[in-house]
């Protein structure tokens, strides 16, 4: 992490601070720390900030502020390192049923590693991830770090419906389809947790900094819990 | 039921659009909004409108729209060839439907999405503070699903009454078909060398077919970045990532949040907008620009609209 964060212009109406190009699970709580000090300063013009792995965007609206003052305003804010400030992030536990029937890639991964599948199961369900970053799609968390002996590529051809809720794997990082979409990651399984809900409040059960920790649940439990598995 | 203007035929896709859906881009929520802000906020200032009023987004034509009640319109954007009652009118202008009037759309021949504004804007609920039309994010629209208008709906709108028929000034209509040179704000020089650099701001790009409302592809010579990849960050408006094939993606209103390709540079907001009507393969070249002219510049745009 840098001692000495770096910001820069994006465009007309962005502004990026770099605390480091390497993915480093340090630098998480510190952006977030900062978006919350940065939120409570109600910066007039502020539209979004977006915190993700090694960065901190702030996308403003230039008429009613201009790049400078929005840097001058953040500036004093960089050179304390206050992590104390944030809550560490919640820990958010999500069930998942591990089964062939809904987890398309997990003899893939097993012959990928020479392992079972409930080999991958356990290296899957046994660590605690980190959110380092949300997006790609409405709450899809990217999180971080699968365990070395689990790292598994791609899929060389993107499937072109990965339906809603399917739990998977891409190289170094794990995450939840929130929607039914196109994807290339190792699906080894399935949640009923929805990750993004316009009618919901909260809208989304993860923020960058949280925990997660997958529950392998039986197929009896997922659907109890409305899950589906003919989609 | 409220009435308002009824679709007849959505034609090849027409979105429910305003200024777009802010607020929400840490959870991976796009911004979305008019892909054209430039026709869309002319649109809204022909009918004293509120800037952010709610409008139709034509993309490519076909769009056949019957009137419930009398209602002023504005049109703009792409040239469709607009017909009232199987009569010609002109783009760029307003005009009066009374009930039972039709309003029909052609096909672009010049750009590529049209702008269709009531007096007063459509009357629809916003999902998440804006009716913007995001298809893959299923949100926006007519009932907040994301879905693009269906033959049969009908966008609530006030019953209004032309006082005078308006129209923009010539010297403010583009012309979408012109060869175009975009202003680009540099990034920071470490992705990418002097000679990439050289290369992308003297060469002709042309734009590819793949384009969309979240991207213009372009085609030309391979731009080579220092690294192929970068660790994934927000986006930006305008943002002109270099993929690994070293064919330049430009992002636009419906963009992912999140990328992970090098980014030379920033297509200056103004010329972003008239990507968004710039048919496949149309040429294009690039020239910088200073950060702070290109925001000056920005800043008028949006006083005199309002924005």
């Amino acid at each position: 992490m840098l001692k000495h964060p770096i910001i820069e212009s994006l465009g007309c109406e962005a502004l990026i601070i770099r605390f480091g190009d390497q993915i480093d699970p340090k630098i998480t709580p510190r952006l977030r720390a900062l978006s919350e000090e940065i939120n409570a300063l109600e910066i007039n013009g502020l539209l979004d900030q977006v915190p993700a792995y090694t960065t901190l965007t702030l996308h403003f609206d230039a008429r009613r502020i201009s790049y400078g003052d929005l840097q001058k305003q953040i500036r004093p804010l960089l050179t304390t390192s206050s992590e104390s400030l944030s809550d560490n992030g919640k820990k958010i536990v999500i069930p998942v049923w591990y089964d062939p029937e809904v987890g398309m890639d997990l003899q893939r991964i097993a012959d990928y590693h020479h392992i079972s599948i409930d080999e991958v199961i356990k290296r899957h369900s046994q660590q605690t991830y980190q959110v380092y970053a949300i997006g790609f799609a409405p709450g899809f968390a990217y999180l971080g770090e699968v365990a070395a002996n689990l790292v598994t590529p791609r899929l060389k051809t993107p499937r072109s419906h990965v339906p809603a809720g399917s739990v998977a794997i891409a190289d170094e990082q794990t995450a939840v389809y929130p929607l039914s979409t196109p994807g290339g990651w190792n699906i080894v399984g399935r949640t009923t947790m929805s990750m993004f809900d316009q009618h919901q409040p909260g809208l989304s059960p993860l923020k960058i900094g949280d925990e997660v920790l997958f529950q392998p649940v039986s197929r009896s439990e997922f659907i109890r819990a409305g899950g589906r598995s003919d989609e | 039921m409220s009435k308002g203007l009824r679709i007849l035929s959505p034609g090849i896709l027409t979105l429910l659009q305003d200024c777009g859906r802010y607020g929400y881009q840490h959870l991976g929520l796009t911004t979305g909004g008019a892909a054209d802000e430039h026709a869309y906020l002319w649109a809204n200032r022909l009918l004293d409108n509120c800037c952010d009023s709610q409008v139709l987004e034509c993309c490519f034509g076909g769009l056949v729209v019957e009137a419930e009640q009398p209602v002023t319109i504005a049109l703009t954007g792409a040239d469709m060839q607009a017909q009232i009652n199987h009569r010609r009118v002109a783009n760029w202008a307003t005009y009066q439907l009374q009930s039972g009037d039709q309003l029909q759309l052609g096909h672009a021949r010049s750009g590529l999405r049209a702008y269709l504004a009531v007096k007063g804007g459509f009357q629809v609920s916003p999902t998440l503070g804006s009716v913007s039309t995001v298809m893959r994010e299923k949100i926006g629209g007519l009932d907040g699903s994301g879905t693009p208008l269906q033959k049969g709906d009908c966008l609530p709108c006030l019953t209004s009454q032309q006082q005078y028929h308006r129209q923009v000034p010539e010297l403010f209509i583009p012309d979408y078909a012109a060869p175009m040179i975009a202003g680009v704000i540099p990034t920071s020089k470490k992705y990418f060398s002097d000679t990439e650099r050289h290369e992308f701001f003297t060469h002709s790009w042309t734009i590819s077919p793949q384009s969309n409302s979240m991207g213009i592809r372009l085609q030309g010579p391979a731009i080579k970045p220092r690294k192929s990849g970068i660790v994934s960050e927000s986006t930006h408006f305008g943002a002109i990532q270099i993929p690994p094939d070293g064919q330049p993606i430009i992002l636009l209103k419906d963009r992912q949040t999140m990328g992970g390709y090098p980014v030379i540079g920033s297509v200056f907001n103004l010329d972003a907008f008239l990507l968004a009507q710039k048919q496949p393969n149309n040429t294009i070249r690039f020239e910088p620009v200073g950060r702070r002219e290109a925001q000056q510049n920005l800043v008028t745009f949006r006083r005199f609209f309002g924005r």
